[in-house]
């Protein structure tokens, strides 16, 4: 549906567009499709993120998640498909200073000391911030005058994650930024990263873990085999993903009636082993329980994020596609 | 600005690691001294041989000197930092020119090391002379500031190490740095097409303050023009994850 807006400039579908292309004040990835040889790591990536949002990008490993941050960076070429970052190419808004990445790496470059190092990336920069609150920030005041290749590997990523922060970016892209972090050490990364999402930066971090996705994004885009295959909310996505499985033993139980039971979403019998995913585990627990008072060694435990995802993807449309795929 | 606070911290790093200082100053240092010493009076192609023998241990350690930089920018790819660099403003222009600077900061350290060696041997050239052979040899050292970028974003540590060295000894080799070659048939054809031959050349000039030929400028002009434009295609498209 296109057309001229009231001031002249045209639109379509509502959306301002210049050269045909919609103007979007954030960033928008249209059709991407990145192939390694045989391997289609993304296969038609559509991602919408406004400016200010603090976006999870949410997937098990091979999802296609550093492969599209790779191409939203301009490290990638795509096969098909645009990048645009507040209205300019991956490699134009990171020439602009408006892009600061925390990317998957092994080591920081040595023989420099940590404020040394995170000084000269803010170099690089039009409008860097002060080096000594970003250190602060990251907290990495104490060892800034360690040399970086005298690091722990938590005291590493806080040191990566000052390079991402220094040049004062508009967007920061962070991808696995607690990977190899302890418990604790992800904790105090996330304590320090608030205060930056709070800021009014726009923020993309990948990660396989739900619990940060929850805890720190006000959006999760959940990636499985190279596509997205599902957009919304923490809350949202957790009822999708966050299922719980009721496990019990039961002879002669019927995989149809346990799936029809309220609160449960579908249903295996193996044997005398049942297995029940719950949209809601209470309820279903206790429908299970009247229903089936001979149940015994029952346990209830929260399904992991990959069993999720082979759900979501199994009735998805890429599945469909990998069927038509595999019948040519 | 931004390109010289990278450079400067780019070269800090190298100064506090002086393991890449062996090849570029230790070995020609050495070969000079010993070598030198025991030909201090005698003369070789027509020159004195400490003068012959200087140049041409410096046009070997430089060329390592900014070879050396190849060595660098591949232990940074390794790591994945020159993937961080470029989601930096840092233009492609400005990277190689850090490193281009940083390997003339390293030839030129070994030049100086050498030079003093050089005069503590009786080596005397006027000051014009030495001018004019420290300017050559700076020239010639183009090519291979160009072909240290290649190769460190071609290949991986492993590989480097050997590759350069073997790389910059034959240079040397053929082009005479380590001794004189036959004066004329193929093999000196073959030679006069190496800008090491050339370099070499420089210290000649120095004592007959002759310069190049038309036909050693030529030389050195299309090995730095095919070497630095394979070094940017080289940075260009070296985006990929370690």
């Amino acid at each position: 549906m296109a057309g001229v807006a009231q001031d002249g400039v045209p639109v379509q579908d509502g959306v301002p567009v210049q050269d045909g292309a919609p103007v979007h004040d954030g960033i928008v990835l249209v059709g991407l499709r990145k192939s390694f040889g045989s391997v289609r790591a993304v296969r038609g990536v559509d991602i919408s993120i406004k400016r200010g949002q603090t976006v999870a990008l949410l997937g098990p490993n091979g999802a296609g998640k550093t492969t599209t941050i790779d191409m939203l960076l301009g490290l990638l070429p795509p096969d098909a498909g645009r990048v645009s970052v507040f209205g300019l190419t991956a490699s134009g808004a990171v020439r602009a200073g408006l892009v600061g990445g925390m990317l998957q790496v092994g080591q920081l470059l040595r023989d420099l000391s940590v404020r040394e190092l995170v000084s000269m990336v803010a170099a690089l920069y039009p409008n860097p911030l002060d080096v000594s609150s970003v250190l602060a920030t990251a907290g990495i005041s104490e060892i800034a005058t360690r040399r970086t290749q005298n690091l722990s590997g938590g005291q590493a990523q806080r040191v990566r994650f000052a390079v991402a922060l220094v040049g004062n970016p508009e967007l920061l892209v962070l991808d696995e930024p607690t990977a190899a972090l302890d418990v604790e050490g992800r904790r105090d990364f996330w304590a320090s990263m608030r205060g930056v999402a709070a800021s009014g930066k726009t923020v993309l971090f990948a990660t396989h873990y739900l619990e940060e996705a929850d805890a720190y994004a006000d959006r999760v885009i959940l990636m499985a085999r190279g596509k997205v295959v599902a957009d919304g909310t923490p809350t949202e996505i957790k009822a999708r993903v966050g299922a719980r499985m009721v496990r019990a033993t039961l002879a002669g139980a019927d995989a149809g009636e346990l799936a029809a039971l309220p609160g449960v979403s579908g249903a295996e019998v193996h044997g005398d082993g049942i297995q029940l995913r719950c949209s809601d585990s209470d309820l279903a627990l206790r429908a299970f329980l009247a229903a089936y008072p001979a149940a015994k060694d029952i346990e209830v435990r929260g399904g992991s994020l990959e069993e999720a995802f082979i759900e979501l993807t199994t009735d998805d449309e890429a599945a469909e596609q990998d069927r038509l795929e595999a019948s040519l | 600005m931004t390109a010289l606070t990278y450079a400067r911290y780019d070269l800090l790093r190298v100064v506090r690691n002086r393991r890449y200082f062996i090849f570029s100053i230790g070995f020609p240092l050495v070969l000079f001294l010993v070598i030198a010493g025991s030909n201090r009076h005698s003369t070789i192609a027509g020159i004195p041989f400490p003068v012959y023998y200087l140049t041409g241990m410096t046009a070997w350690g430089s060329m390592n000197g900014v070879v050396s930089g190849g060595g660098i920018i591949s232990l940074e790819r390794a790591v994945g930092w020159t993937r961080q660099l470029r989601v930096t403003p840092l233009p492609a222009w400005a990277y190689m020119a850090s490193k281009v600077a940083r390997g003339y900061a390293m030839a030129a350290l070994t030049i100086i090391v050498l030079y003093v060696a050089g005069l503590s041997m009786d080596v005397h050239l006027t000051a014009s002379g030495w001018l004019l052979m420290t300017g050559l040899i700076f020239v010639g050292l183009l090519p291979f500031a160009a072909l240290g970028i290649l190769l460190g974003h071609l290949l991986s540590p492993d590989s480097l190490g050997p590759a350069l060295g073997g790389i910059t000894a034959l240079f040397a080799l053929l082009g005479g740095a380590w001794g004189p070659l036959a004066q004329g048939g193929t093999f000196h054809d073959i030679s006069r097409l190496l800008p090491s031959y050339w370099m070499v050349q420089a210290g000649e000039a120095g004592l007959t303050h002759a310069g190049w030929s038309a036909f050693g400028w030529l030389v050195i002009l299309v090995w730095s023009a095919v070497l630095t434009r394979l070094a940017w295609f080289a940075y260009r498209r070296d985006t990929g994850r370690p």
